[in-house]
């Protein structure tokens, strides 16, 4: 009877097999067509019509998380080139302002840029609904945010999500190591404690 | 010495192939936030609509839709038809036929598939928590 081994140069060649299938996978993967994401009905006469999401977002500068696009990054590099306005007497406002949140909280200090945010929004879309103008009037939530509410509304939604801890919470106090060894990304299927 | 393993290291490769394909394709794919809004739809006997928020942002910024338009931040929450649409409401502000396309092209918006619920597909709460715990 032959004994069942398997020998060091056999297991770094499935390591190695492993690795170059993340690698070529990857690519292929990161953008689902159509036809396969879950909501577009296969049979729609829509899916040889409609652009492939791979088309127009692989062309642009990559991401780890959400959409795979760094967006703003792709607007200020002039990789595209998104209308301000459909009617000629709109008013463009860009604002360039930095505000510091979560001041007394254990994670890092949050720094809120206004200006990469009006390249995208107007003041109207937050100010006064969802936060006062005033800095420090607004109590803000993980909990609220997480629920969809406050920078919830677009962050999860659409912009980078939520799981990207460190993005926002980019400040670290004094004392404190650079980026703190939490996770960075809550594991897919995660439930939680009830 | 190289025979004298070789189906090991295949069937090892193979594992390794598999294991790599699987995993990556749960790791790094990516969530478009496409919104689903089926408000009247279903019962119209149309497929739901499919808004994709990634093929808009790259030709029109956020404040276009949800400033100058009046787009609510809300799933579902605009209470969009068709008449609003065709009177220049709403989408109907572009797809007029002259910036986009106009509203005879039924199908490229009606494009989901029957009964899918109007929600933000792929949310970080739609892909962390479990549909019971998520707010209508």
């Amino acid at each position: 009877m032959r004994v069942f081994i398997f020998p060091a140069d056999s297991l770094r060649a499935a390591i190695a097999a492993c690795l170059i299938c993340l690698g070529s996978v990857t690519l292929a993967e990161d953008w689902t067509p159509l036809n396969k994401d879950g909501i577009h009905d296969p049979r729609s006469p829509a899916i040889k019509q409609l652009q492939e999401p791979a088309a127009a977002l692989s062309k642009l500068i990559p991401d780890t998380a959400g959409n795979m696009v760094r967006w703003v990054q792709a607007l200020e590099k002039g990789e595209i080139n998104p209308r301000a306005s459909i009617r000629p007497d709109t008013k463009i406002r860009v604002y360039d302002s930095d505000v510091l949140l979560n001041l007394k909280g254990g994670m890092p200090i949050v720094r809120f840029p206004h200006r990469q945010h009006t390249l995208w929004l107007d003041c109207v879309n937050c100010h006064d609904h969802l936060f006062k103008a005033e800095t420090g009037a607004t109590k803000f939530s993980m909990l609220k945010i997480l629920e969809g509410e406050q920078c919830g509304v677009c962050h999860g939604a659409v912009s980078f999500p939520l799981t990207e801890c460190f993005r926002c919470h980019s400040v670290a106090r004094p004392g404190q190591a650079p980026k703190p060894s939490l996770p960075i990304a809550i594991p897919a299927g995660a439930v939680p404690p009830k | 010495m190289f025979r004298k393993y070789l189906w090991q290291r295949l069937l090892l490769a193979v594992i390794g192939l598999a294991i790599g394909s699987t995993v990556q394709i749960d790791e790094a794919r990516a969530e478009y936030g496409d919104i689903v809004i089926n408000n009247y739809s279903d019962a119209a006997g149309m497929r739901p609509a499919i808004f994709p928020h990634w093929f808009h942002r790259v030709r029109f910024r956020c404040k276009v839709c949800h400033a100058d338009l009046g787009f609510k931040f809300k799933a579902g929450g605009n209470e969009i038809n068709m008449v609003k649409i065709i009177d220049g409401q709403y989408c109907g502000a572009c797809h007029n036929g002259e910036l986009a396309w106009s509203v005879e092209n039924c199908n490229l918006c009606h494009s989901a598939k029957p009964g899918t619920s109007t929600q933000v597909h792929e949310s970080t709460v739609q892909k962390l928590a479990p549909a019971t715990l998520q707010k209508k």
